[in-house]
């Protein structure tokens, strides 16, 4: 039945399906159909940059504009991967230079990208539009000099969290004054100015500027220039938003938000002084998105604010905001769909506001749409977290933090093994789920009994035994992710399971209890996984077999072991238990 | 033990050489100097985590308390079923808060720890003859005493001449303004709020504070032109 579609018709079909998933599917049905497939898919998503080598990629897609890469394991965002471990662009940018001329996006999560790697892109791709780099480093203000200078189309240029170099401010004069194609620009990682004049030229000369993320060196004197300039903006990022408390300040200030009809998201608000806040009155009716959780100010005056929002669908604000503003949260902004509330603190053992368990117990029960929370407290309770299943069974991401390791219920002293168990028994929807606090192996029963849509699960100081992680790994049927930390999670359980783990992308697990007998036997067990064991202090092979490892990453691929690892790093392959002392000596050379 | 010798001597030749280092200077190579069950502070590897640590404010102390609980037991007992509970205080990773928002925090912090009304009062510092400019929060300082101290320590050739009790110059003894000027000394003075360059030490420090815009530390001699200016705005204020 398949033949009797021409192959343009079938392509014109296909070219409706964008999601990776679909687009997989399809090309299973037959030899025909893969065929057409691999020749007009234009984007990739590669989750893991050494899950498949860029030469595989290129061979069955011939034809790519976009391609998305992710490096380092998730945990590298908390140190617990050391520095040099990996995740380097440089290798799939040459092979891609070379393969895709008309490539015109590239994203990148957690990987090393050095300058080199953005003076290749600037130069090879000649229609190159969006480049988006989130918790990258490795890259100097020289390196978005090039992307500035070469890239004539230049649509999107997204900084996030990077970890840059920053040389001066004196980059973004490097785009030429015939660019006039900016959509989106986010520069608040950097630290130095950059050129005002040079700025507020830019965004002047780009009508189609919708999104505007200044850096903390912008001062809120000058953001009124920008703003009368880019009066279209969807998405602002305020630079320092302080300044000395002076009403020509105010008001130029609020003059120009009111004339910002179209503004939906407000972010940066670094150094925040809150008598300059009620200035974006005009606009909190629209904004849909608000990103506080840099900004300092405390109540009455941020619960103030936010509750003038009453559209607000994400909410990412810090601590500050305590008990008594999420429960106005709760009253005022029902459409909410997303809260994170991050700590002002952390490192405090003793509270420094007012926000415990109840702020989002509030929140769970007055936001029916509320979907996804990411919260950092210092007490919990199974009552709690019972409430907020039962509020919420539309949860899909919930990722809860109590700062103390292990820290019980605080009411009755147990573990929060039948609050979690709420959560995944009345949450079938649930993709994400981060624990923490007081939990045994009976919380992971729960967890492979009920989560089955899950697919990223992060454990921290919580299980008794092997059988904690057993029961994850063979009842979640939807995993893709887990990483653990600090649990007594052993060999029975990953050998066990081996098989599980090739249909999953990755597994970390970091001061367990996994062997390095453990580790070499899965390695050679199973020649489609990559097991690479993390020892700083030395060989793995230099204690006995049953001593641990320091950490573990284990991940599927079909591009073999990886070749660009740094001395701390060692495959367990099949050739590993004779050769590695001989790999050792190897790389001493 | 000579088993372990040899091995230490086969991964010194193969894992020092071609190991990723982000040690403090002096860190020293491989894992530990000698044997296993050293807990040394004295290697590279563990450098790495004193500037990680740093980085964060982590207290070194703690963390390092549990590593090192955690390597005796790898590497001398092995025979452990459980993970040891880490430490009550700080553990690397924990709370899993990003480095990028862990910086911004404590750089927001530290700009307000001393602030007047929570702002830091940065202004830039020059010297003549210096090819550098500094900036200095007067908000970290609370007297001019202090902030000679800092200043001398900036721009060591810098000296201030006498000062009373509380580092105000004694301008109405213009005979001693006089000679202070005529020295070679370097005297400090500021741009106000009005506009006017002032010697440093005129009016009591949290006027100061709140009226400085910028400071140049200038030859005595050239601030000879200022005195008069500021022996008026002296009598004017008080």
């Amino acid at each position: 039945m398949a033949q009797s579609f021409p192959e343009d018709v079938l392509e014109h079909v296909f070219s409706f399906l964008n999601y990776d998933k679909d687009r997989n599917a399809v090309s299973l049905v037959c030899k025909s159909w893969y065929e057409i497939e691999r020749l007009c898919r234009r984007r990739i998503f590669i989750g893991n940059c050494y899950a498949v080598s860029p030469e595989i990629v290129i061979r069955r897609f011939p034809d790519v504009r976009a391609v998305e890469l992710k490096g380092k394991p998730h945990f590298a965002d908390f140190n617990l991967v050391p520095e040099g471990w990996g995740g380097y662009v440089y290798p799939w940018i040459v092979s891609l230079a070379r393969a895709y001329p008309w490539l015109e996006e590239i994203k990148l999560k957690r990987m090393v990208v050095t300058d080199e790697s953005l003076e290749l892109i600037s130069k090879s791709f000649k229609n190159f539009k969006v480049l988006v780099l989130l918790s990258c480093e490795g890259f100097t203000t020289d390196g978005l000099a090039s992307i500035a200078a070469n890239c004539r189309n230049l649509r999107e240029l997204d900084l996030g969290e990077s970890e840059v170099e920053d040389l001066s401010g004196h980059w973004l004069s490097h785009f030429p004054d015939n660019c006039t194609s900016l959509v989106s620009l986010n520069i608040s990682c950097l630290g130095s100015e950059v050129s005002f004049c040079a700025l507020e030229r830019l965004v002047a000369r780009c009508p189609n500027l919708k999104t505007l993320r200044l850096n903390r060196a912008v001062p809120l004197e000058k953001l009124p220039n920008l703003l009368c300039r880019a009066p279209q903006l969807v998405e602002l990022g305020t630079g320092a938003y302080s300044a000395e408390i002076q009403s020509d300040i105010f008001s130029n200030l609020a003059e120009a938000f009111l004339g910002c009809k179209q503004l939906k998201g407000l972010s940066g608000f670094w150094d925040v002084v809150p008598a300059y806040l009620p200035a974006m009155y005009s606009v909190c009716s629209r904004i849909t998105s608000l990103n506080l959780s840099y900004a300092t100010a405390q109540n009455p005056e941020l619960v103030h604010f936010v509750s003038q929002c009453s559209n607000l669908q994400r909410l990412w604000v810090l601590d500050y905001i305590e008990d008594a503003g999420l429960e106005a949260l709760a009253a005022s902004c029902k459409d909410l769909h997303e809260l994170r509330v991050f700590p002002s603190d952390p490192f405090d053992a003793e509270a420094n506001v007012s926000l415990t368990e109840q702020g989002l117990v509030a929140v769970s029960e007055g936001c029916p749409k509320l979907q996804s929370v990411l919260y950092f407290c210092r007490q919990m309770s199974n009552a709690a977290l019972v409430a907020i299943a039962r509020s919420r069974p539309n949860m899909i991401r919930f990722r809860l933090c109590i700062i103390e390791p292990r820290a019980p219920d605080y009411l009755t002293l147990e573990p929060l093994d039948t609050g979690f168990g709420a959560i995944v028994e009345n949450c079938k929807e649930l993709r994400r789920l981060s624990m923490s606090g007081l939990l045994t192996d009976r919380v992971f029963e729960y967890i492979g009994t009920h989560a089955k849509k899950l697919e990223m699960l992060s454990i921290a100081f919580a299980g008794d035994s092997d059988l904690g992680l057993h029961h994850v790994l063979s009842g979640c049927e939807s995993l893709r992710k887990l990483e653990i930390r600090d649990c007594p999670f052993g060999d029975k359980a990953l050998l066990a399971n081996a098989t599980k783990l090739e249909t999953m992308r990755s597994l970390w697990m970091s001061s367990c209890s996994v062997s390095f007998g453990a580790c070499k036997l899965l390695g050679q067990k199973m020649p489609r996984l990559n097991v690479e064991v993390i020892n700083e202090r030395g060989p793995p092979d230099s204690g006995p077999e049953s001593c641990p490892v320091e950490k573990l990453y284990v991940y599927r691929t079909i591009a073999g072991p990886r070749v660009d690892m740094p001395g701390f790093v060692w495959t367990m392959d099949e050739q590993v238990s004779s050769s590695l002392s001989r790999v050792t000596e190897r790389r001493g050379d | 033990m000579a088993m372990i010798s040899e091995e230490h001597n086969k991964e010194k030749l193969g894992f020092e050489e071609t190991e990723l280092r982000l040690g403090l200077p002096g860190g020293g190579g491989g894992i530990v100097n000698g044997d296993f069950g050293k807990n040394t502070n004295a290697n590279g590897k563990r450098g790495y985590l004193e500037t990680v640590n740093l980085k964060l404010n982590l207290s070194l102390k703690e963390t390092e308390k549990g590593e090192n609980l955690q390597k005796e037991k790898n590497l001398i007992s092995c025979s452990n079923n459980a993970v040891k509970p880490p430490t009550k205080t700080q553990v690397v990773g924990w709370p899993p808060v990003r480095s990028f928002r862990k910086n911004v925090m404590a750089v927001q912090k530290s700009n307000s720890e001393e602030g007047v009304g929570g702002t830091a009062t940065f202004v830039k510092v020059s010297m003549d003859g210096a090819p550098y400019l500094r900036k200095v929060d007067l908000n970290m300082y609370k007297s001019y005493q202090d902030l000679y101290g800092a200043l001398g320590k900036m721009f060591s050739s810098f000296t201030m001449g006498k000062c009373d009790s509380q580092g105000m110059m004694d301008f109405m003894n213009e005979s001693k303004l006089m000679d202070l000027l005529n020295g070679s000394d370097f005297v400090p003075t500021y741009e106000d709020k009005d506009g006017d360059w002032m010697l440093v030490g005129d009016v009591p420090w949290e006027m100061f504070v709140g009226s400085c815009k910028r400071l140049r530390i200038m030859k005595g001699t050239e601030a000879i032109g200022l005195a008069p200016r500021a022996l008026e705005k002296c009598k004017y204020r008080s």
